[in-house]
């Protein structure tokens, strides 16, 4: 058993300690749109916030995340209002097949609410996820848009 | 070479599931547009066509039956049919009919594979079609209404007007009137100059619910009672389970079951996922790994090498004069040896599907790029018939062409075979899917150029030894032993031909098939071919003394949109001035897919083996634009995949199976590694091409070509990670 909060809601869930978060949250707490990529920390497609770190799921313990302030896709938005990188995602039409973007989305929120305006150094040292339909143009684009505005 | 033959169970798989198709499903392909008596949508509503249904409340839901993987063909597909109804696009929404409703209406919707950049192309006559039929009978529907000719009446974003009365009415309010008439025999289809809808780089319609975590993927699918299957495949292909030691996980948590699939995996079936992957890694198999473990990368690249020899027998894809006399005789002679190697797909979204058998019934959920290969595959698998079968698509998370296989979907049959009224959702492991891809095909080439006095060329032999994709996995597709997709864009004429005029040429393909499964991978044979025969070009210009553009443009006289996009590149890149210090250009152009592309890099290099690409610019003529904001990220993600290819990808063979088994050894580029990618588009009309593939021919080699450039050093051999040199 172990008690996880995701998006504010606190989940009890049936898991051994060693459950990787990735799996608790999709298959234990039932919300999907934190994706497996690799399971390995490479690929960033399990990409949530801990306690507002952009965290690669995969690699964190059950028993790890215990505690913690745990925010997925589906938490990223306020009450009916879209978070600004989903915004901006949705006017700039960043996804492609999009199975990457949830992670994506998750590393680049918590980049700018570090870093408000990030340089293009900054993005590229901080957003390291593999997407392999190559949006990467798109999503710089639309990371300036949302620091200019 | 009884270890150099496919797996048998590929072409035993694929010969059944043709037939399934051939004799059940292939009635012929039957367009009806509409028909006195009305089909109703699931939610009631009329559907004026096949392709059409419009709500009361004036939504049109358009129907898509090629696959979605990121590609934007569902919104520009929709674009088409929009564009001809003349209806709102802001009222517009889509939904994919299943394979079983298709075959049940004599394929009513037509095929639906997507791959070969074909999603648009081949379906946009049918699709304007469709809803050129629709606004039809939907004009004459209220012209019948108001007693007036329908010639009187015009219609704008879906509003019906008898100009002389000023009536108006809304499709929504005359569709139930409208589904009831006789279609039309004959439409007239808008000339593209006229699009108001299409040709437009209009956002997609699928965007929304990518952004929010809500769309559902294959991974995500949730039935009652669904339970969930980890499998492993035997390492080797070809090889098989002789055994494996159920009680060492028998009673661990959530464990269900443990079952054979076929002959070469074990599946262990538990309440979630990573349960039944922990109990897989723990549970003991013994393979048969057949002779298959002897081979190696070393093996293969012998056996291909030994094709480059001319005495060993090969295929003809095109030739004219004398190629041997002409190089016998020339005043210069320039060779090299390439070589491309495996690579896999590697989707962000491992392979999937969800499966629920019972005594009479068959339903799969997938993302599948043909959703008819896999309902033939669920047919065959099941043993049912098809009217007892489905198929229900999903969201794609990136298909490449491995999607477009049906493996993965078999298995997921076969294992709910076993637990009847069970829907169970099989995932690979990246592991698993890394290893069991169907991987572009290995191949090498050998090329001989003649150069004569006066440094023209007037002789190419371009000599490929490797494997064929066709001989595996649509063997009925080869020409007397030949594989004809082998020389795409090198071929003398069709879809995929060779740009240059040389007065003496032979091509040729001597097919060597290892065990290692191949498929189509993204932009499939180009990518070998274009990356051969750019870098050699790059090469005779070199010997020739000659500006690699020019010396190209004396070979295009007669391939003038083969020159096009080559000019276009050139100009935006500004070939003839002068790059900036320390940073060198390459370029390169084929054809591929019915469309003419090109493209060029600027790149630096640090020590010799420190890559910085800083520009990147590429030329596309499609013929048509359906939208170009899609057009610009198909060719900018192209570059993406194939520089990925170039500089990280690359499977390696040891022990008949595939090293890599993840991202850390099978790389993919980053955001801080690409470039903005600035394309120029020059639809010249008249032919249809796609867009998805052709432009990854030309990334790898503008940026080869530029780092000879930039170190007078040739690169011939991919992956540039087995040649020490990175990303900068």
């Amino acid at each position: 058993m172990a008690n996880l909060t995701i998006n504010g809601k606190t989940f009890t869930l049936d898991v051994e300690p060693d459950t990787p978060l990735l799996w608790a949250i999709r298959e234990n707490a039932g919300l999907t749109g934190t994706k497996y990529g690799c399971g390995i920390a490479q690929c960033g497609a399990c990409t949530v916030h801990m306690d507002g770190v952009a965290t690669r799921s995969c690699g964190v313990s059950v028993a790890e995340a215990e505690g913690k302030k745990i925010t997925t896709i589906e938490g990223l938005a306020s009450g009916g209002t879209l978070h600004k990188v989903q915004q901006a995602w949705i006017a700039k039409d960043v996804p492609q097949c999009g199975y990457c973007q949830s992670g994506m989305i998750m590393a680049v929120a918590a980049l700018l609410s570090e870093k408000p305006r990030p340089t293009d150094a900054d993005i590229d040292e901080a957003i390291t996820n593999i997407c392999r339909c190559g949006t990467f143009q798109q999503v710089r684009e639309a990371i300036h848009t949302i620091a200019s505005a | 070479m009884n270890k150099h033959v496919s797996p048998k169970m590929n072409r035993r798989a694929f010969v059944i599931g043709t037939a399934a198709v051939g004799t059940g499903l292939a009635i012929g392909l039957d367009l009806p547009f509409g028909g006195p008596a009305v089909v109703r949508a699931a939610d009631g509503s009329p559907e004026v066509n096949a392709w059409v249904v419009i709500r009361p409340d004036d939504t049109v839901v358009i129907r898509i039956a090629r696959s979605e993987m990121g590609q934007g063909s569902l919104t520009g597909l929709a674009q088409l049919v929009a564009e001809e109804l003349e209806c709102d696009w802001t009222k517009v929404t889509t939904e994919y009919p299943t394979p079983g409703q298709s075959v049940a209406r004599k394929r009513v919707w037509g095929d639906f594979s997507t791959g070969g950049s074909r999603g648009i192309r081949t379906s946009q006559d049918y699709v304007r079609k469709g809803g050129a039929t629709a606004r039809v009978m939907l004009i004459q529907a209220a012209a019948d209404e108001w007693k007036v000719p329908a010639s009187e009446c015009t219609v704008a974003k879906g509003v019906i007007t008898h100009t002389a009365s000023g009536k108006t009415t809304t499709y929504g309010k005359v569709a139930e009137a409208a589904a009831k008439l006789t279609p039309p025999a004959e439409v007239k289809l808008k000339d593209p100059k006229d699009w108001t809808i299409a040709g437009k780089g209009l956002l997609r319609l699928d965007t929304a619910d990518k952004t929010t975590g809500t769309m559902v993927y294959g991974i995500d699918i949730k039935l009652p009672g669904m339970l969930n299957a980890a499998i492993k495949d035997c390492p080797v292909f070809g090889g098989k389970v002789k055994s494996f030691d159920e009680a060492k996980i028998t009673g661990m948590k959530g464990v269900r079951k443990v079952v054979k699939v076929g002959d070469s995996a074990v599946a262990v079936v538990a309440d979630t996922w990573w349960q039944a992957k922990t109990a897989l890694e723990a549970l003991p198999i013994v393979w048969d790994e057949g002779d298959n473990a002897k081979v190696s990368s070393e093996t293969i690249a012998k056996w291909l090498a030994e094709g480059l020899d001319d005495a060993q027998p090969a295929y003809v894809g095109n030739k004219n004069g004398d190629v041997k006399a002409a190089i016998a005789g020339a005043a210069k002679k320039i060779e090299a040896v390439y070589n491309y190697p495996y690579q896999n797909h590697a989707t962000m979204e491992p392979m999937n599907a969800t499966a629920l058998y019972t005594a009479d019934k068959c339903e799969v959920w997938c993302g599948t790029q043909n959703g008819e290969a896999a309902f033939a595959a669920v047919l065959e698998a099941s043993g049912l018939p098809a009217e007892k079968c489905d198929v229900h698509k999903v969201m794609l998370g990136g298909g490449f062409g491995r999607r477009g296989m049906t493996d993965y979907v078999r298995q997921a049959v076969a294992i709910a075979r076993q637990m009847p009224g069970t829907p169970i959702k099989l995932l690979w492991s990246r592991e698993e899917d890394m290893t069991h891809g169907r991987y572009h095909p290995i191949t090498q080439c050998k090329m001989t150029g003649a150069l004569d006095a006066d440094n023209n060329l007037v002789a190419l032999h371009y000599r490929l030894s490797g494997q064929s994709i066709l001989f595996s996995v649509r063997p009925d597709a080869l020409q007397n032993g030949m594989d004809p997709a082998a020389f795409q864009g090198v071929a003398q004429s069709g879809e995929a031909a060779l740009g240059y005029s040389v007065p003496n040429l032979l091509v040729e393909h001597s097919m060597r098939n290892p065990h290692v499964p191949p498929g189509f991978w993204r932009g499939v044979n180009v990518n070998h071919n274009a990356i051969y025969m750019e870098c050699f070009m790059d090469e005779l210009a070199h010997a020739a003394g000659q500006d690699p553009l020019e010396f190209r443009r004396k070979l295009m006289g007669k391939n003038p949109k083969h020159l096009a996009v080559l000019n276009a590149v050139a100009e935006k890149i500004g070939w003839t001035t002068p790059a900036p210090q320390g940073v060198y250009r390459g370029i390169a152009q084929v054809m591929g897919y019915g469309s003419y592309v090109a493209g060029a890099a600027e790149i630096s290099v640090t020590d010799g083996s420190k890559v910085k690409v800083l520009r990147i610019v590429a030329s596309t003529d499609p013929g048509y634009v359906v939208n170009p904001a899609q057009v610009e990220r198909q060719i900018a993600g192209s570059f993406v995949y194939g520089l990925s290819a170039l500089f990280y990808g690359g499977c390696t063979v040891k022990d008949g199976r595939i090293e890599q088994t993840n991202f850390d050894t099978f790389n993919s580029m980053r955001i801080n590694e690409m470039p903005k990618v600035e394309s120029v588009m020059v639809p010249s009309g008249g032919f249809w091409g796609g867009v998805g593939e052709p432009t990854i021919g030309v990334a790898a080699p503008a940026v080869l070509n530029a780092y000879f450039a930039a170190t007078g050093k040739r690169i011939r051999s991919v992956p540039l990670r087995d040649q020490n040199i990175s990303f900068a």
